[in-house]
């Protein structure tokens, strides 16, 4: 792995500036280092002080994938906007304004919980386009634009439940979605059988009371999961390997230069908004069916959740630089240290502080290797 | 020379220009052969950078005729300019340096392979097509994911280039290409030109540098406040008197010499 060493002679037609570059070191000096690092360094962390406290056997581990793609779901969105140059601010409003549409559509509407949720989804991605619409029109901040949504999507989302029921919680969602043919998609379980043949082997404890009794405790893996490595799937494949990837990155890196050369600017970043108005729909309805309520402060914070896990996964904040694994992995890194403190009986107020460390150092490293990638200075 | 066998491919006649009160172009007349490299020379504000926008369709002149291959033109974007074949390379909105080598010079023109119902761009083609054309210009590449960042601002100048040149530009304008660069990397990007003007182009090259121009031009016209100050062969004009004529007349010519020679 020494070839970079001086001794070694330059190659026939090699510029003799250029040094050697180890496939170690090639390998390593990509986007998603500080967020590949993170997580190993949380897992060997939690390995040894946790071990023992059920945080890695099969409750445990859905336990914390369960956290964990819940902030991946709306990591992943708001990384494709701030690779295109954009915030969104509004994505925690946005997760409680979607969550109590479905919420007084379906219960006190009583309209069938797949249309409240179809419904709710072209609501949500139609504000997100709007969103779009104003920052390129008006040439605003997105950061000022979405922050005016975030008071505005909350309010709403106080407002018309308590005018309506004269609440902030609705709740008799899970028994109005009985039966629903769209609702398990996002509530529902997959791989029930398998789970059931681990239990049979003994791999998977069962309760041994109770109405569920010989059922295996973690019975199959929730919807949530499902989506969250479907759109980080999804995400990284249209980044990184497709002509409307390449626009995003251009959007994001100088959208003046791209205009120039025939990107549609525009039409990139409100799409951007868009989809990241999907992924907080996505986390909303997942979230609903999972409780059977939604209530006015769902969400909160959400946001600048999901801007730390894309940061700690590499993604410039200015724009036109990140990757979606590594924000998945920033999620993940979330997810593992807020459970995994509780796993490890440790003040949870200490998980404000490791988040901190975590992030800082996370983002040292990544500013390190951008600096080497891309040659700034 | 050969040039000159050439009809004009594009002629701008009598162009003004005006934004709100200001006077920014009055009455510029210009041409430009294929195979020759036509040098727009002015002090800053002269109206050059208006000049050549008008031509790749940024601004619309207010009065004055454009013709593009003998024909009058309407370009209503710099996207209709460009697939007519008028390409421009700005000094600063040349390329994104956080993107590699690769997605800039395919940006907005990125080639895709399908895949059942799928179509993705497609890397390998662009790979080896950047290599090669980077290649032609005279620059070795370590890899085609290289961020431009990591590219000198010659190295820039000429990935902006052989871009236009690849995506069959008739027309190559190049926005002031050698004012942020050194000797060398000026030199490397002139020699770039030359080789562009070979290969049957018709380049227009502002600048601000008489030696810049005079290096490479074959013929030189010096903008004024808006105005043409006149158009000179290569060899029919001394530096001194081109310097002279983009300074606006004796008197500053010799104000900035006694500031200590040449600008
Ligand atoms: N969009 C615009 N609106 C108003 N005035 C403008 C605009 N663009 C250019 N001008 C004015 O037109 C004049 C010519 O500007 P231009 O940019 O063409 O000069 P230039 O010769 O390119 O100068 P430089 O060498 O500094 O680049 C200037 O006085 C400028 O202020
Ligand atoms: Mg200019």
């Amino acid at each position: 792995m020494s070839q970079a060493g001086q001794g070694t002679a330059p190659l026939a037609q090699q510029d003799e500036r250029v040094k050697q570059i180890s496939p170690l070191r090639k390998a390593l000096i990509r986007p998603e280092l500080g967020a590949i690092v993170g997580t190993v360094a949380v897992f060997a962390f939690f390995l040894v002080f946790a071990s023992g406290s059920g945080m890695f056997n099969a409750q445990g581990v859905l336990n914390w994938s369960t956290v964990s793609a819940q902030f991946m779901i709306i990591a992943v969105g708001a990384c494709m906007l701030m690779i295109a140059g954009e915030f969104d601010l509004s994505v925690g409003s946005m997760i409680g304004f979607a969550g109590m549409s479905i919420a007084i559509l379906s219960v006190t509407l009583g309209w069938p919980v797949w249309s409240a949720i179809l419904v709710t989804f072209a609501l949500c991605i139609a504000l997100g386009a709007l969103n779009g619409y104003i920052v390129v029109r008006t040439g605003l901040p997105s950061f000022i634009v979405t922050l005016a949504f975030l008071f505005i999507l909350r309010g709403f989302t106080i407002f018309f439940p308590q005018m309506i029921e004269r609440k902030t919680i609705i709740g008799g969602i899970d028994t109005a979605a009985e039966g629903d043919w769209l609702a398990p998609l996002f509530g529902g379980k997959i791989g029930e059988p398998v789970f059931l043949w681990l239990a049979d082997q003994g791999l998977i404890d069962v309760y041994t009371r109770g109405t569920q009794a010989g059922r295996p405790i973690v019975d199959g893996i929730p919807m949530l999961i499902v989506w969250a490595l479907g759109l980080m799937l999804f995400a990284h494949v249209v980044l990184t390997r497709t002509r409307f990837g390449n626009w995003i990155f251009a959007s994001g890196g100088d959208a003046q230069a791209a205009r120039y050369v025939g990107v549609p600017v525009s039409r990139v970043k409100i799409l951007m908004f868009m989809f990241t108005a999907f992924c907080a729909t996505v986390f909303a309805t997942c979230q609903v069916m999972e409780f059977g309520s939604a209530g006015a402060d769902r969400g909160l914070l959400k946001e600048f959740e999901a801007i730390i896990a894309v940061v700690i996964g590499g993604a410039l904040l200015t724009g036109g630089y990140g990757s979606v694994i590594g924000a998945a992995l920033g999620a993940l890194i979330f997810g593992v240290v807020q459970q995994g403190l509780f796993f490890a009986g440790v003040e949870s107020s200490l998980f404000r502080v490791f988040l901190g460390v975590i992030l800082l150092s996370a983002v040292i490293l990544n500013t390190y290797v951008r600096r080497i990638i891309t040659g700034e200075r | 020379m050969s040039s000159f066998d050439h009809n004009p491919i594009v002629e701008m006649k009598d162009i003004v220009k005006h934004f709100g009160p200001v006077v920014a172009l009055n009455g510029v007349s210009f041409d430009v052969r294929p195979g020759e490299v036509h040098c727009l020379l002015g002090d800053n504000g002269a109206g050059k950078s208006t000049f050549i926008k008008t031509m790749s369709g940024v601004h619309k002149p207010t009065s004055g005729e454009i013709l593009f291959e003998g024909r009058p033109m309407q370009f209503d974007s710099p996207r209709d300019a460009m697939e007519a074949g008028i390409a421009t390379v700005y000094q600063d909105l040349a390329m994104i340096p956080l993107m590699s080598v690769t997605r800039n010079f395919w940006m907005g023109r990125e080639p895709v392979r399908r895949v059942g119902p799928f179509r993705f761009m497609d890397f390998r083609h662009a790979n080896e097509v950047t290599m090669e054309e980077m290649r032609k210009m005279g620059i070795n590449l370590r890899s085609p994911d290289q961020a431009v960042g990591t590219l000198s601002g010659g190295e820039r100048q000429t990935v902006a280039i052989a871009r236009a040149v690849y995506f069959g530009a008739k027309v190559l304008i190049l926005d002031e290409p050698t004012s942020a660069l050194g000797v060398r990397q000026t030199a490397n990007v002139l020699s770039t030109i030359d080789k562009v003007r070979k290969a049957g182009i018709a380049v227009v090259f502002i600048t601000h540098n008489v030696r810049h121009a005079l290096a490479v031009g074959d013929r030189f016209t010096v903008l004024n406040r808006g105005k043409t100050l006149g158009t000179a062969q290569r060899g029919q004009i001394s530096p001194e008197e081109l310097q002279d004529m983009m300074a606006g007349g004796q008197e500053l010519a010799e104000l900035e010499s006694s500031l200590g020679g040449t600008v």
